[in-house]
């Protein structure tokens, strides 16, 4: 069953008639974090109370994603008022609902004038905490799938690829390597057999921007995918999303099936002659995975293991076919880039880092949640301005971007913009966008440990330096750490995570040595404490021969 | 899984082994549907084990060496049945900086088990996660499948002393 535009612009204008129906709506965040504060038990509650109260339709609680000040959840917004209530509990539906038209409730009230919610821009976020996620409809009513309408109808595929190109767009993976020549090389490939893979396998620890977008706002991953699909000239597309994101893999499975169903997925889509269909796949716990070449051997049902590149994907892909590999937030952002253009994302950000970037804030910070800003937001005005800074009126120390390939910055580099090139030079990475921010109540040493065992046990086995690599240098760090340190460690540190660097197989080991080299380079004098007075002046390490107090 | 041989075919006793088979038909029976088919296998029986992975082995006709290479290559397949009732402790870089590790180790104290172990009584296992992607809640802690944030560590202990002081369960 296909869908013509006219079908499609009466969805959305009945959607929209619906939504205007009702004079006040209550949105309540059902992403993974307030879910598991109750979020779903107050949308009950509410609902109930409405009913018992005869409201009808005039009153409207729906179900959202991720309204982003995670820290405050469980989080509602209600609008026209466009009112956040934080901390909320499904005993305040009463009070909540007869607050609506009057003086807000001040003991919940969160304030929206801060500039957690001023200095944001939202792209890829657009829709997160705005729609249902399980309703295609929503999506439709927001110019959803107008983007796969434009690109199938006025456009070349290669006049897809050249708009991608304009753009500027980045992957938002980690490496950041421009969007429109991967698609360039894909749409080369004379092979009849294409595929598109989305990579939703977030495996750093501390980040969580894919399974946000996906348990917000799954469909705009899915004309992503498909925009993407007609410009290479691929028919099948795989999501490979981690089997620890029950919640998001359940929402997507459900977009898929609407999407199919309205005729925007399937057969000649659009009355066109453009076929796709995706499948979901799901990856069982391998950090690995996130590499390309692995993850191509877990969608074929095998061991995770890297092979050696060259052949690339867009080449040698899935079961030796021409493949793309996006992930989530890039994929995100094709729609709004085909609608609006290329010369209109482009001029978000920053010469060489365009658009926005997606940033999971965590850590020692107030306001912990999700955030999107411009590429080139100076990294003090992400941990101050948008986070509110650090709790308890301790002192900041280090913000870690990047996971377990990337670094940790001091204090001293506050003022470098957060894009691409300016992490690298500091020796970190822009990664996928957890941000973790430390306190002085953080071990610098601890904190490398704590990133080279996670790499160790990660670590595939395939290649010997990555193997033995990890694991020799976790054994040091774990000596220092325990006041068993030599002076001499520490070169012997740096040379093994320069070996490691040069000679592994794929990004894990090549970057599994960041953490440490960073904090070496950056927090030396910890390293020299641990080792010269057995001293851990955060308090983190525990000292061999020393007891513990607790 | 505690039945002899045979009864997992189309027409097994057990649902779930029905359930799998079905599992299995939607892809097809296909080779490549391995990682799907253990996924199955685990969410119906709790854990893999030797008959389940042979039986897995032979109905996609993938080598047995290969299954179990597949099996314990993923963190998220589990050969060994877990206790009664499960805590997982995520040890997320939020979480960790947040005190997840000493979580642990007065878990540790408390009942001698370490992250991948169950209790001698078969009450509890204890697990540890990567990172559960709710970093905005460190540390979190997962009672049988349901999320707990901000959590401490006397909290933790005192769900878990509950846990292993019921003796009314079966």
């Amino acid at each position: 069953m296909t869908i013509t535009l006219e079908e499609l612009t009466d969805i959305a204008r009945v959607e929209q008639d619906k939504q205007s129906e009702a004079k006040h709506s209550i949105k309540v965040c059902m992403a993974a974090g307030c879910m598991s504060s109750g979020s779903d038990l107050i949308k009950d509650a509410l609902e109930n109370e409405i009913k018992s109260r005869n409201w009808g339709d005039s009153c409207r609680v729906s179900r959202v994603g991720c309204l982003g000040l995670c820290a405050a959840g469980p989080l509602i917004k209600v609008d026209p008022e466009n009112l956040y209530y934080k901390g909320v509990r499904p005993d305040d539906a009463g009070d909540i609902l007869d607050a609506l038209g009057g003086a807000p409730l001040d003991r919940l009230i969160c304030p929206d004038k801060i500039p957690f919610f001023q200095r944001q821009q939202k792209v890829v976020l657009e829709n997160s905490g705005v729609i249902d996620p399980e309703r295609i409809e929503e999506y439709v009513a927001r110019a959803g799938y107008r983007a796969l309408y434009k690109a199938l109808r006025s456009m070349t595929p290669k006049e897809v690829i050249d708009e991608v190109t304009a753009s500027g767009l980045r992957g938002r993976g980690g490496a950041g390597f421009p969007a429109g020549l991967k698609w360039t090389a894909v749409s080369k490939g004379t092979d009849q057999h294409k595929f598109v893979v989305c990579n939703a396998d977030e495996g750093d620890p501390g980040a969580f921007m894919d399974r946000s977008v996906l348990e917000s706002d799954p469909h705009r991953v899915l004309e992503g995918m498909a925009i993407a699909a007609y410009a290479i000239g691929a028919q099948e597309g795989y999501i490979y999303v981690r089997a620890e994101y029950p919640l998001a893999i359940k929402r997507l499975k459900i977009a898929i099936r609407q999407a199919e169903r309205m005729g925007v997925l399937g057969r000649n889509i659009f009355n066109t002659t453009f076929n796709f269909d995706i499948k979901v796949r799901l990856g069982a716990g391998a950090f690995v995975c996130g590499e390309e070449t692995a993850l191509i051997s877990s969608i074929e049902g095998r061991r995770g293991t890297p092979r050696p590149r060259p052949p690339y994907p867009y080449e040698f892909g899935l079961w030796g076919h021409p493949t793309l590999i996006n992930n989530v937030e890039t994929l995100a952002n094709i729609p709004p880039i085909i609608r609006n253009g290329g010369q209109w994302f482009a001029k978000i950000g920053t010469e060489k880092s365009k658009g926005t970037k997606v940033f999971a804030l965590a850590g020692r910070v107030m306001n912990t949640g999700l955030i999107e800003v411009p590429m080139g937001t100076l990294i003090r005005d992400v941990i101050f301005d948008v986070g509110g800074g650090i709790p308890g009126g301790r002192k900041f120390k280090a913000i870690q971007t990047g996971g377990p390939s990337g670094g940790c910055i001091p204090e001293q580099f506050l003022d470098m913009p957060l894009d691409y090139e300016s992490l690298a030079q500091l020796g970190s990475i822009m990664g996928s966008g957890g941000l973790i921010i430390m306190d002085e109540t953080s071990c610098m040493v601890d904190v490398a440990k704590f990133f080279m065992e996670f790499c160790m046990s990660e670590s595939c086995g395939k290649c010997v330096p990555c193997r033995v690599g990890t694991a020799h240098v976790y054994r040091i760090l774990s000596n220092i750490a325990g006041g068993l340190g030599k002076m001499s460690d520490l070169e012997t540190l740096t040379e093994l995570c320069d070996l490691m660097k040069q000679t592994s197989l794929c990004g894990l080991g090549q970057t599994a040595s960041n953490p440490v080299l960073s904090t070496l380079h950056y927090f030396e004098q910890e390293y020299i404490d641990h080792i010269q007075h057995r001293q851990c002046k955060a308090g983190v390490c525990h000292m061999a021969g020393i007891e513990e107090e607790s | 899984m505690e039945s002899v041989l045979d009864p997992k075919g189309e027409a097994a006793e057990d649902p779930r082994w029905r359930l799998v088979n079905r599992a299995i038909r939607l892809h097809g029976g296909a080779p490549d549907s391995l990682i799907e088919t253990l996924h199955a296998v685990q969410e119906h029986f709790g854990y893999l084990d030797r008959d389940a992975l042979k039986y897995v082995a032979n109905t996609l006709q993938v080598p047995l060496s290969m299954v179990y290479g597949v099996a314990t290559f993923y963190h998220y397949f589990t050969l060994k049945p877990s206790g009664e009732h499960t805590c997982v402790v995520c040890q997320g870089t939020a979480c960790y900086i947040g005190g997840a590790s000493n979580i642990l180790k007065q878990i540790n104290k408390n009942t001698g088990i370490d992250p991948g172990e169950t209790t001698g009584d078969g009450k509890l296992s204890l697990l540890s996660a990567r990172c559960l992607g709710s970093c905005s809640l460190a540390p979190v802690v997962v009672f049988d499948g349901q999320v707990a944030g901000r959590m401490t560590t006397e909290a933790v202990l005192e769900k878990i002393g509950s846990w292993l002081s019921d003796d009314h369960h079966t």
